[in-house]
Formats: structure tokens, C-alpha cells, sequence
């Protein structure tokens, strides 16, 4: 009866391991065509007819440049981007060749199996050198890259100039300034924030644990290890959060606010101050305070340093099953040149990704300036762990922020949980 | 006659019939036979993902293995192990159940009150009820959690004008949140009960209502003796409709708290199964999460039936 029972119990392993569920054969493909119809997927973006002329003259070159070949460009919308590309990974047949992905993806679409190793290319291509350091950190895992970074991203401190004049309040120098500065705009005119923060505003939190010498993770590689609950981390949580409650941004309306929820606050009038991209631009200036606002780099610890910003923006990445190796290489190269990078600027004001570019923009465009500024004086990356993507996804900090915020726990408390999911997630990848 | 003569008779009944009844069931492979295109579609439609399903919660099963980066693992019940060993899911467990339970019972309790308001009112009243009924029927989830948000949102939403307010924030407390939430689920799916149980008074013979009322019963005797009992399968079934649609509640919570409330204090076991699933990429994960939830299901409905057949009731 035991044995039979086991004997039982071992067929049924067999049975349902000789039947796994269905993964697809997504191994590098052996074939390198040199003519024939590239695919290539970018990101959709709310205006986006200045996108598409800067890619399609691109296109027309590279066209020329290789006949015989044909390429079509889709463009798939942000939101479901995600469904997307991982299709697209379990699908090779119908896949792109080249595709654009939002950069915190990189290590989680290189441990899918998805992106093509283009180390030698890049190493090779002269415009390379210029790539700023965080750039090119955020196309890299291992040691080796996984594409070319596209366009940055970047956030500073927005504020109004005619509360600030009207008050007789000074551009904030440090973090601490800026918190007194937010609690006095809140005391003198209630129906305002001081500053709009979010709960689930990771990317503006991030750059005050940054400002205060802590880090998210520490480590390298496959083996990361949060830490986010050591002291210089918490000094940091402990300030972002001190700005939720009545005397600035009250934790009932705050603590729910994601980035884009604070940006609205700021461009209705509701807020004198919120931490804004450069992309976030349009939006404010579609708003009733357009004109009365400007922008300077968000303020670090020590009086006139700048607290490092998180380097958000989208890379250009070849898809390992693609049949034309080559021409997607030289094509992804030809869109995120020097001079395709500039082009994109002027039609969507994204940054580019070359420090040298960038500097000759900032001089046309001034609103950039602060950016700029931003990016020269430091940026920081999330970990480039397959991780991140789940830590991210599972709202680790959006709920550390939130439990502190809503008095639901200590930074101490909340702080060492957070750490405790970060490190199962970093250690389940491995 | 009291009820357990009742009970007896109608068994005694079945049971002659099915005496009664040349060789049912028995033998002839023409009961499959008909049955087998309902089956076919059954067996595709159901048995098969909830197959996969099943296979794939024993796997370890993430992005890097669907797409090919890495090899498939065989991890037995490592997955359950895993979810049980998870304190947020047994909170979030706890949750969904304490919520759906709530949202069964207010909206079958409204759905049965106005379905008896239904038969009590003149043609024009009613029409615009069942009209309003079935609108809210219509709307989809989405639409209708964004508009109630919006009537209970801090700085524009009528409600709090109308209650004098100020500007609190609905969605901020635990509880607050939860009754919202409610509030939107029960509108969006008591027309159904309602519906269903006006139908079905309606098909009660209106001499047993009569005599009720000539025997002095009142409205709530008459529901509670005459209507109850006469409408019980019909309840049943809007009972355990009721009871998987509010377990396996998800759109409401994800608009309405924002994918789960402050510090995902408004989590729902689908909206989990979710973050888990498809935004975390923890495919054999969440498919745990989904044979757990079936399994709730299928026990919830089955303990439910038995009580009923203990009781005398067919369905």
C-alpha cells in the first residue's frame, strides 16, 4: 500500500515534469541578412509627430545607406509596453529587431533572455566615449551593454516665483532650508502645499536618501543587498517624510500622490514647490502657472550642493532572436547618434545622452539649465538587478514611505521590512 | 402542513420518479452523447487552463522562463510554500474574505429590498427604477469606480460638499477606503439580485401571496415564510454568483485605492495575485495564488450546497 503509493506519487512528478509548461526557443538567432524589413518598436509618446520626423529622416539615411533594406517603425504606447515586450520576448517569430525600453528595465529584459549583447559595437563606436557615466550604466549588467541609452531623464525643484517674491522667501540652499521653506509657504497661505510630495513618489524620494549618503543597494553584479535601513538611508527617508502632515502636505491627500499627481498639484497652482522632470515641462506650462514658476537643481545637504537625481530615460536595445544583427546595430547606433540625439531634442526636448550634446543644448534652450546642472553634478541609478523590476512592481518603497507617513510604523520599522523584501527579492534572481 | 411533511412529500415524489423512469442513466451511452458537445467546450475552455494553472504553480515559472533565458524548474510545492510562509497573504486573505462576505450581504439585502419595491409600486416608478437599475448594471467597472472616486474625491467630490466635509480624503483610511469600495461594488452588481428575485416573485402565484395576506401576514412575514422558501434556488444561485463575483473583486479596489491602498492596506487577494503575477513577472507565483483561490471557491460553494441538501433543498 506505502510503495503503491509512492510509486503513484512518483508518476505523477514524471508526468507533470515531462509536461513543464511552455517556454519559447528564444536562443540567439545563427542568421545576420544584410537586406530585407527591420522592425523596430518605440515608445509612443503624447506628441509624438516631432519624434517621428527626427526618426524618419534617420531612416531615410540608413535606408540609403544599405540597399535593399526596408524598415518599419511602430509605435506602441507606453502603457501596455511592458505586455509588449515580454510577448515580443516569447515570441521571436513575430518580434522587432530593435526596440526602445525605459531603463530601469535593462538587467530584468537581459535576465528574460531578450536583449542582444552589443559589447564589441559599442566599445567600437567612436561617439561612445561621450556617453555620460550613468548612461552608460544603466545599458550595462555584468560588465557588459545591452544597448545604447536614448535620452535621459531628470528631476530638480520647481517653485513659484511670485509666492516666493510675495512672502520675501529665498530659493532654498540645502534640504533643510527646504523643508523650513515649505512648513513657512504652508503657514502663510493654508490652501497650499509647501511642497507637493508623493507616498508613491519613489523617484522624487530618492534623491533626499541619495543627499544623505545612503544608497538603495549596495553591491554589484548578481549580488546586491539592500540598504536602505542603514543610517545615512534613514536620515534621508526620515527627511522626505517629515514633509507629509499638516504643516506642509497633509499624509491624507500625500501619502496616495504618485510623480504625476504632485507635477498636476504644482501646474494648478496647489503647490509652491514639487520635484519635476524636464519631461514634465509641458505639462506645466498647460497650467495656470505658466510664467510664474522656475526651476533650479533640488538642493543637497551642505549649502550649495546639488542632491543626486535619479537618471531615468529609455534606451535602444537589439533583441537577441533578430535575423539581422548587423543592420539593427547599425541602425540603433544611427538613431541614438550625437546628431539624432540633438534633432530629438529640439523636436521633444528629451536630454541627450552625451555629455558634450548636452552642454550645446543647455546653451540654446535655457530651461534645460537646471537639468543640466542636475546631470553634471551627480546621478544615481537603481540597481541593475533583474530584481528591481520586481521590487519596484511589488511597491517595497511607495509602501515603506507610506507606512511612515501614515504613522502605521517607525522609519526604523519600516525601513528594516523594506530591506527584508529587497532582500528576497534580490536573493531569489540569484 | 408543517414544512417537514413538505420535505417528505416532495422526496417521496422524486423518488417515484425516478422509479418510475425507464433504465436511467444506465447502460445507454446516449446521455454522453448529448452531453459531449457541452463538455468539449467545458473541457477546453475550463479544464485546460485551470490544467495549466495547476502545473504552472509547481513550477518556477518567471519572465526569464517563458521567454527562454532560463531553464524551467520543477519545484513541487516550493510556490505554496512560499505564499503560506508570505504573513502579507494571510492578511490580504483575511481581507478579501471579511469585505466579500460584507459585500454579499449588502447587496443581496438591497438587491431583495428593492426587488420587492419593485412589485409594490406603479408601472412609471418602476420603470425608472429597473431603467436606473440596469444602467448601473451596464457601466463598466472602470467607468463606475472612476465616478464614484470622483463624488468622494477630497478637494472636488460633491459628497463632501453636500455633507459639509471640507476636504476629507476617503480613500486614506483603511476602513474608509474598504467602504467606498463597497459602496461602488454593491451598486454595480445588485441589479443583478434584484433583477433575478423580481422575476422570480413574479412567478409566484399570486393566490398563495393573497391568502398570506388574508391570514394578516405582514410584509416581512410574508417575505420571510411565503417568499424565502419559494424562492430558495433562486437565492442560491444569486448567493454564490454574489459570493465569486465580491472574492474575486478587482477592478474597483485597483482604481479606486490606486492598485491597493496606502501601504497596500486595501489589498484584495486579486489585486495581490496580480502585483505578484504580472507586475512582478512571478508567473508560477501567482499561479498559486489562483489554485488557492479556486480551491476557496469551489469549498465556499460546495459547503454552501451541502447545508442547502441537509435542509431537503434540490437545486
Amino acid at each position: 500500500m506505502k510503495l503503491s503509493a509512492r510509486l503513484v506519487a512518483v508518476a505523477a512528478v514524471l508526468a507533470t515534469a515531462a509536461c513543464a509548461p511552455q517556454t519559447s526557443g528564444n536562443s540567439a538567432s545563427d542568421k545576420d541578412e544584410k537586406t530585407g524589413t527591420l522592425r523596430v518598436w518605440l515608445f509612443q509618446e503624447v506628441n509624438n509627430r516631432p519624434k517621428e520626423e527626427a526618426v524618419d529622416s534617420v531612416l531615410a539615411e540608413f535606408e540609403k545607406a544599405h540597399p535593399g533594406t526596408e524598415v518599419t517603425v511602430e509605435y506602441i504606447p507606453v502603457e501596455t509596453r511592458a505586455q509588449r515586450i515580454k510577448a515580443a520576448f516569447n515570441d521571436p517569430g513575430s518580434a522587432p529587431d530593435l526596440i526602445e525600453y525605459g531603463n530601469t528595465d535593462t538587467a530584468g529584459y537581459v535576465k528574460d533572455g531578450g536583449l542582444a549583447d552589443v559589447t564589441e559595437e559599442f566599445g567600437a563606436w567612436d561617439e561612445a566615449k561621450d556617453t555620460d557615466p550613468t548612461a552608460r550604466q544603466s545599458v550595462t549588467v555584468d560588465g557588459k551593454v545591452y544597448g545604447t541609452p536614448y535620452f535621459v531623464g531628470v528631476r530638480a525643484l520647481y517653485y513659484r516665483t511670485d509666492v516666493f517674491d510675495e512672502l520675501g522667501l529665498d530659493v532654498p540652499k540645502t534640504q533643510a532650508e527646504l523643508i523650513s521653506t515649505a512648513k513657512e509657504i504652508r503657514a502663510a497661505r493654508p490652501e497650499m502645499y509647501g511642497i507637493a510630495v508623493g507616498g508613491a513618489y519613489t523617484y522624487g524620494a530618492m534623491p533626499f536618501i541619495w543627499a544623505h549618503g545612503g544608497e538603495l543597494a549596495t553591491g554589484k553584479g548578481g549580488s546586491y543587498a539592500s540598504a536602505i535601513d542603514s543610517a545615512d538611508a534613514r536620515e534621508g527617508i526620515e527627511a522626505y517624510t517629515s514633509l507629509f502632515g499638516d504643516d506642509n502636505c497633509p499624509a491624507a491627500k500625500c501619502a496616495g500622490m504618485g510623480g504625476n499627481d504632485t507635477v498636476t498639484a504644482f501646474a494648478s497652482g496647489k503647490a509652491a514647490m514639487a520635484i519635476g522632470g524636464d519631461f514634465s515641462h509641458a505639462a506645466v506650462e498647460a497650467g495656470k502657472v505658466k510664467g510664474k514658476y522656475a526651476v533650479v537643481p533640488l538642493p543637497g545637504v551642505e549649502a550649495g550642493s546639488i542632491a543626486p537625481a535619479f537618471a531615468g530615460g529609455n534606451n535602444l536595445g537589439v533583441l537577441k532572436s533578430t535575423s539581422h544583427r548587423t543592420l539593427a546595430v547599425d541602425l540603433m547606433k544611427r538613431l541614438a547618434s550625437k546628431k539624432a540625439q540633438g534633432a530629438l531634442f529640439d523636436g521633444m526636448g528629451f536630454l541627450p545622452t552625451f555629455s558634450d550634446v548636452r552642454e550645446q543644448v543647455a546653451a540654446k534652450e535655457t530651461f534645460v539649465k537646471p537639468f543640466v546642472e542636475t546631470l553634471a553634478a551627480d546621478t544615481k541609478f537603481v540597481p541593475a538587478s533583474p530584481a528591481w523590476a520586481r521590487i519596484d512592481a511589488s511597491l517595497v518603497l511607495p509602501t515603506m514611505f507610506q507606512e511612515i507617513v501614515s504613522g502605521k510604523k517607525s522609519v526604523a520599522a519600516a525601513s528594516a521590512d523594506a530591506a527584508k523584501k529587497m532582500n528576497e527579492a534580490f536573493g531569489s534572481v540569484g | 402542513m408543517s414544512s417537514r411533511a413538505v420535505e417528505r412529500g416532495r422526496v417521496r415524489v422524486g423518488r417515484g420518479f425516478s422509479r418510475s423512469s425507464p433504465r436511467p442513466w444506465g447502460g445507454s451511452r446516449t446521455p454522453w452523447l448529448y452531453l459531449a458537445p457541452a463538455l468539449v467546450v467545458l473541457g477546453g475552455l475550463l479544464a485546460y487552463p485551470i490544467y495549466q494553472l495547476g502545473l504552472i504553480s509547481l513550477f518556477h515559472y518567471t519572465q526569464a522562463q517563458v521567454s527562454g533565458g532560463e531553464p524551467t524548474t520543477f519545484e513541487g510545492f516550493g510556490n505554496y510554500a512560499e505564499l503560506f510562509g508570505d504573513e502579507q497573504f494571510w492578511q490580504v486573505l483575511l481581507a478579501t474574505v471579511v469585505f466579500a462576505a460584507a459585500c454579499v450581504l449588502c447587496t443581496l439585502a438591497v438587491g431583495c429590498a428593492l426587488a420587492v419595491l419593485l412589485t409594490r409600486v406603479r408601472a412609471v416608478p418602476r420603470l425608472a427604477l429597473m431603467l436606473a437599475a440596469l444602467g448601473a448594471w451596464a457601466t463598466p467597472a472602470i467607468t463606475g469606480s472612476t465616478v464614484w472616486l470622483f463624488l468622494f474625491d477630497a478637494d472636488f467630490g460633491p459628497v463632501n460638499r453636500v455633507l459639509g466635509l471640507g476636504d476629507h480624503a476617503w480613500t486614506y483610511g483603511r476602513f474608509s477606503a474598504f467602504f467606498l469600495v463597497l459602496l461602488e461594488v454593491v451598486w454595480c452588481s445588485f441589479p443583478f439580485v434584484m433583477v433575478t428575485v423580481y422575476a422570480g416573485i413574479r412567478s409566484v402565484p399570486s393566490e398563495v401571496l393573497e391568502a398570506a395576506s388574508l391570514d394578516g401576514a405582514s410584509q416581512w412575514r410574508v417575505w420571510r415564510s411565503v417568499l424565502v422558501p419559494m424562492l430558495r434556488p433562486i437565492l442560491v444561485v444569486v448567493t454564490i454568483q454574489s459570493v465569486i463575483w465580491d472574492f474575486k473583486v478587482f477592478t474597483q479596489i485597483y482604481v479606486m485605492t490606486g492598485g491597493g491602498g496606502i501601504a497596500g492596506q486595501n489589498l484584495v487577494l486579486n489585486v495581490y495575485a496580480y502585483q505578484q503575477a504580472f507586475a512582478s513577472s512571478q508567473y508560477s507565483l501567482g499561479a498559486a495564488i489562483g489554485v488557492v483561490m479556486l480551491l476557496i471557491l469551489l469549498a465556499v460553494t460546495l459547503v454552501y450546497l451541502r447545508l442547502l441538501r441537509r435542509q431537503g433543498e434540490e437545486l
